[in-house]
């Protein structure tokens, strides 16, 4: 298994419910959780968040497009985090989970490094490292309905641009999705094999804005005009 | 990346430990007409030593949760970090047998075994140290060959003058000692001239935020890092440094690491006060040259945060 999210970055709209939704979960979570605010109503508010988006413009004006772009833990088929934990608490299960046991982690922030992604967070209180953990208490959970056995984070996407599934699966709605889409998987060139797949904007129509092709004006406006210029004078 | 004081203290201290370790070892081994005698080796092994876990100690001070630290030593397989570790533990026994060889007057087979044995180690723990930063390639700065070998020569050249001005208070010709010292000054000066040239602040990156983001044809720019102060990823990672301010702080090391020893060694002094303060200066330099290792790093997740390229 080689389980992973989809993010449709044609569609996100960058409302960060996703990544609200995920402190949500994971706080209150067993595995990942407590997930620490310092300073939450001060003038320096900070924390842990395992998910963040962060906004870009694309393009220059007018084929310009602002891109939202969620990120989390890529759970990359050749995790450098794990290569280098020199504890054993970063670890990579068989269904494709990247996990780090806070019980064998030492606080030493060497995962992070190795991490091009920023997809890992010192816990300061805790001193072990936080990450996504794909909602791993919700996807095997018996207590929740079938339905509701995704991560937090696709629960709550309202614009549906995220998906969760096993990539392993050639037939699966992810897979399917990333063939359809040409979906892309961050900085490929660091060799890490990340499985999440960003799914590229779709090409937008330009809006026509031409000095030249102003919208066509009555005799009123061309008189208004006119006049105008006349008093500037 | 932010500079950590305690592993910039822990490189530099524990690297002269190390070098000092090896080249007193290689000297009393090869049996040179003015090797170390019994005082001078006691008091050489023993600082060695002393440095090293000195610099082991601060290193766990970067730790957030040292209680877990003796977990480090499971991951030798893998992790450089690890590797560093069990190395380094290995190190005082062999070099704590070693000094004892010599001193309770061992067979010869045994203090060569030791002492060749003390080396080597020394030397890996160098070169691991040097690893856990060239391992990494998330930071175009430190993935390359340049880093191990300037761990191994520096913490020479710190080792060398310390034992340099050893050898000088015991009343020991220095010839040989300055040939050495000025051997490690070469190839250390000549490693870091070669290191800033490839990493100056001018060097566009090979990394861009365009291609981070899946854009191959057009231009990306940050217009919302999401969060409204900074987070654990900009205070590790985001680390800005002034061209200026880092070109100075690049002389400075030149200058204390490089150019004082070699005008002390020019001059030919067998004052070991003086060649002690020369010792002390380089190592002082070497801290700047270690500040500015991390201060100077850029991680690609800086592309993320609207870096253009890393």
């Amino acid at each position: 298994m080689k389980l992973g999210l989809v993010i449709d970055l044609d569609t996100c709209v960058g409302c960060h419910a996703c990544a609200v939704a995920c402190k949500e979960w994971n706080d209150g979570s067993r595995v990942a959780g407590p997930l620490p605010d310092y300073d939450a109503r001060g003038a320096e508010p900070s924390g842990v968040w395992l998910n963040r988006i962060r906004h870009y413009e694309v393009g220059e004006y007018p084929e310009s497009k602002t891109l939202n772009v969620p990120m989390s833990c890529m759970h990359c088929e050749d995790a450098a985090c794990v290569t280098v934990c020199p504890t054993g608490a970063s670890y990579k299960r068989t269904d494709g989970i990247v996990m780090v046991d806070p019980d064998k982690c030492m606080g030493c922030n060497y995962c992070s490094w190795a991490c091009p992604y920023g997809a890992r967070e010192l816990d300061q209180n805790a001193g072990t490292m936080k990450k996504c953990t794909l909602c791993v208490d919700r996807i095997y959970s018996e207590d929740l309905p079938l339905a509701e056995r995704q991560p937090a984070c696709v629960l709550a996407c309202p614009a549906h641009a995220r998906m969760f599934g096993d990539f392993d699966d050639p037939g699966s709605a992810v897979s399917r999705k990333v063939r359809e889409r040409a979906g892309f998987g961050m900085l490929p060139e660091l060799g890490y094999s990340p499985v999440n797949r960003y799914l590229p904007p779709r090409k937008p129509p330009a809006i026509e804005i031409d000095a030249q092709a102003a919208p066509q004006t009555g005799l009123l406006e061309r008189l208004q005009s006119l006049a105008a210029q006349l008093i500037r004078r | 990346m932010r500079p950590a004081f305690s592993v910039i203290f822990f490189t530099v201290l524990s690297g002269a430990g190390l070098g000092l370790f090896a080249l007193l070892a290689i000297v009393y081994l090869t049996g040179w007409s003015s090797a170390p005698g019994p005082a001078m080796h006691l008091v050489g092994g023993v600082l060695a030593l002393a440095l090293v876990a000195g610099g082991l100690l601060s290193s766990t001070l970067h730790l957030a949760n040292p209680r877990n630290a003796w977990r480090a030593v499971t991951r030798f397989r893998t992790s450089w970090l690890s590797r560093e570790g069990v190395l380094a533990l290995l190190f005082f026994p062999v070099a704590l047998g070693y000094l004892a060889s010599v001193h309770l007057a061992w067979p010869s087979a045994w203090q060569t075994a030791l002492g060749l044995a003390g080396i080597a180690l020394a030397w890996a723990v160098l070169f691991s140290t040097g690893m856990i930063y060239a391992c990494l390639k998330t930071i175009p700065q430190w993935h390359n060959r340049l880093v191990p070998a300037a761990y191994l020569v520096n913490g020479h050249l710190s080792g060398g003058l310390i034992l340099l001005a050893l050898a000088a208070a015991d009343g020991k010709a220095t010839g040989g000692y300055v040939a050495l010292a000025a051997i490690a000054l070469t190839v250390a000066g000549a490693i870091k001239w070669r290191y800033y040239r490839r990493f100056s602040a001018t060097r566009a990156g090979t990394h861009s935020l365009a291609s981070a983001v899946g854009m191959t044809a057009v231009q990306a720019k940050l217009l919302d890092v999401g969060h409204t102060h900074g987070t654990f990823l900009t205070q590790e990672f985001v680390f800005r440094l002034g061209r200026e301010r880092a070109r100075l702080l690049r002389w400075l090391f030149f200058l204390l690491s490089v150019l004082i020893p070699a005008i002390v060694l020019v001059a030919g002094t067998g004052n070991a006060w003086i060649l002690g303060i020369a010792a002390l200066l380089c190592l002082m330099g070497l801290l700047i040259e270690r500040w500015l290792f991390f201060a100077e790093a850029q991680h690609v997740v800086r592309l993320f945060h609207g870096q253009q390229t890393v």
